[in-house]
């Protein structure tokens, strides 16, 4: 019968129906970051057990360490406890720890990808949300609490429900200065940021097929925000092509069986399928969110929704039917783990190269791994944003979340290249989010405003 | 052995209004900065209440009539966002015994049950009458009773939905359920094995 790379994968990691009527589901690649973990290493000595499977485990900080200098100690002590908490986590139980020194810093769901850590076929737990990004490979890969960090740490299992599978076909070619942050933008203003719950998103269709894995991440990576907590793409030669000659991929010899294999698990012919939403990818433009959830959406050329959310605008200052282009800019940030990526910088270079960033926008770049940053600077990349007025700055989840250092202050408002404009989310409590490709950021920081980044590239808007 | 079966919640309701609640708002990320859950109930949903506090309002977690409430209503798609399990670390150290929402978010529902802090759905139309009359009269008594799928305020009755394993494992005690995974290890290994990785 035929099945989806969902019901194949899950199967195979399948231990044993629990006494609750869940599945108990083997994990085969965890990985721990310093602000979910602690207190399940906690948990786990108070209760005298070991973690099970340290080589399955690996480690890495990213979402306290300040950007700007990362001198230890830290200059906030509360994020050096927690390093240290990390590091000292790591050395008592085995677990291999990507620290500042280790040249393969970053944020966990830039660098599992980045050494070959992740791969088609399985399962993967992290304590954050986000970790659906890994789905790109054709993994199951799901974010999870601290207590079920501990349930890992301990078993190398979780209690798991299996959910519905929805295939999210995005067919046609996008336009020039269209992204594929537009596209998952867009499926969530379609679907709505609870649709997906309760269901896993298998991203298909040519347009997701001719993607880079940097763009697949793009898109998987948000299916949280859509409610879904799995989002996967199916594995084919692109998957391959970019994890051969990882640090942690197959070896050489082993590689042409692994690539087979990961082939195989795409969802076949046939796979039947709780759902199918389809979206004609040529009809996407630049996308830029209005209001405080990513669902609220809209096209850079379009107006706000006359029905918009009247607690949403008062907290962002917008009107009804007002256009979203010319909404002036403080901040730029371009970084996180949706669009951190070497690919992404690139864009945003792109569109900055011999432009200044308007006078009064703070602007800077964090890239995603300490990788990231080697190769972007081997580009000369860095180059180009400083000369612009842009802050280069050290790995880490930085202003997408703010805990640390980097955060707006006051009302200030943020074009975003990060995953979300709940209220507070950078930092400040009454601080505003627009959510926008990376390119997108690069032009409103050089416009101080919202502005169609296809003007700027000299293609049609 | 103390008993960890969660049967009924028996306590008064807060009333908390507005969908997609997100766990930002629950517990902003700078509070995140600890390598304990100790004190988190100090600043649940610590920006909501000091954005209503400059308004001259209060925040129902901030209203006397509503202190000492053990049962919270909400509206549809509650604790969406982060999986922090901070969200309802906080809620359950405030003093949250029993969630009732018009519907959750996945993470923050799998999260919760972690805790033993019950998550029970009802209708949109229910939760409107639940809160006008928790809001009329906040000292009204309220009982959730989990293995019955219902809930009770003063004298008015309900049906609440909870997922079969979610009513199971509470009403049966194993919601901790680290045990259970470490039990029958030689199957786990053998699972292990089996993978071509």
């Amino acid at each position: 019968m035929p099945q989806t790379l969902f019901e194949k994968v899950w199967s195979q990691h399948a231990v044993r129906q629990l006494p609750t009527g869940q599945t108990q589901l083997y994990i085969g690649l965890h990985l721990v970051h310093e602000v979910t973990s602690p207190q399940a290493f906690d948990m786990l000595r108070l209760r005298g057990w070991r973690v099970r499977a340290p080589h399955r485990t690996f480690a890495t900080v990213d979402h306290i360490v300040p950007t700007a200098s990362q001198a230890r100690p830290f200059a906030d002590l509360m994020a050096e406890q927690m390093a240290q908490s990390l590091e000292r986590n790591c050395r008592d139980h085995n677990i291999p720890l990507f620290d500042l020194a280790s040249g393969r810093q970053g944020i966990v769901h830039v660098i599992g990808p980045e050494l070959g850590l992740t791969q088609p076929g399985m399962t993967i737990a992290c304590g954050d949300s986000h970790t659906s990004t890994h789905g790109a490979f054709g993994a199951l890969a799901f974010g999870i609490g601290t207590s079920q960090v501990r349930d890992v740490l301990a078993s190398q299992c979780m209690a798991m429900t299996p959910v519905k599978v929805r295939r999210i076909e995005v067919r046609g070619l996008l336009a020039p200065g269209v992204y594929a942050k537009d596209v998952v933008l867009t499926i969530i203003q379609r679907l709505g940021i609870e649709g997906g719950v309760g269901y896993a998103y298998e991203y298909a269709g040519d347009t997701i097929s001719r993607m880079s894995m940097d763009e697949r991440m793009t898109i998987c990576n948000m299916s949280i925000e859509g409610g879904a907590r799995f989002g996967y793409v199916n594995p084919d030669d692109v998957t391959a092509d970019y994890l051969e000659g990882r640090p942690y991929a197959p070896t050489a010899a082993e590689f042409p069986a692994a690539r087979a294999r990961w082939k195989a698990l795409a969802s076949d012919a046939g796979a039947v399928y709780d759902d199918v939403f389809s979206l004609d990818a040529s009809t996407i433009s630049p996308t830029v969110t209005w209001g405080t959830n990513p669902g609220q959406s809209v096209g850079v050329a379009d107006r706000l929704p006359g029905s918009a959310d009247v607690d949403s605008l008062a907290f962002m200052g917008l009107s009804p039917n007002q256009p979203i282009a010319g909404t002036k800019i403080d901040v730029a940030f371009i970084g996180s783990c949706t669009n951190g990526r070497l690919s992404d910088l690139r864009e945003a270079a792109r569109v900055i190269a011999g432009r200044k960033v308007a006078p009064g926008v703070r602007a800077l770049v964090v890239p995603g791994s300490q990788a990231v940053r080697a190769a972007a600077e081997s580009e000369g990349l860095h180059e180009i944003f400083r000369s612009a007025g842009f802050d280069w700055r050290d790995a880490g989840c930085s202003m997408c979340l703010a805990m640390n250092p980097d955060r707006l202050h006051g009302r200030e408002i943020c074009a975003s290249s990060s995953n979300r404009n709940f209220k507070g989310r950078q930092g400040s409590p009454t601080g505003r989010t627009l959510l926008m490709s990376p390119a997108m950021v690069a032009a409103a920081a050089i416009q101080g405003a919202v502005v169609d980044v296809r003007t700027m590239l000299g293609v049609m808007a | 052995m103390t008993d960890s079966r969660i049967i009924t919640v028996v306590g008064r309701g807060v009333v908390l209004r507005g969908p997609d609640i997100d766990t930002d708002r629950i517990i902003p990320a700078r509070f995140l900065k600890t390598v304990t859950f100790n004190g988190l109930e100090q600043n649940v949903f610590a920006d909501d209440r000091q954005a209503l506090k400059a308004a001259g309002e209060r925040h129902p977690f901030d209203r006397p009539e509503f202190s000492g409430a053990s049962v919270l209503l909400v509206n549809k798609n509650f604790g969406c966002g982060s999986s922090r399990e901070h969200a309802p670390q906080a809620l359950w150290r405030w003093g949250i015994r029993a969630v009732i929402a018009e519907s959750f978010a996945e993470i923050f529902a799998s999260n919760s049950l972690m805790l033993g802090l019950p998550c029970l759905s009802v209708t949109e139309h229910d939760m409107q009458d639940m809160m006008k009359l928790v809001d009329a009269d906040p000292a009204v008594g309220i009982s959730v009773d989990i293995a019955q799928d219902g809930i009770t305020i003063g004298a008015h009755s309900w049906p609440t939905t909870i997922p079969a394993h979610t009513k199971d494992a509470l009403t049966s005690g194993h919601w901790d359920g680290a045990a259970l995974l470490l039990d029958r290890y030689d199957e786990v290994e053998a699972t292990a094995s089996r993978l071509p990785y």
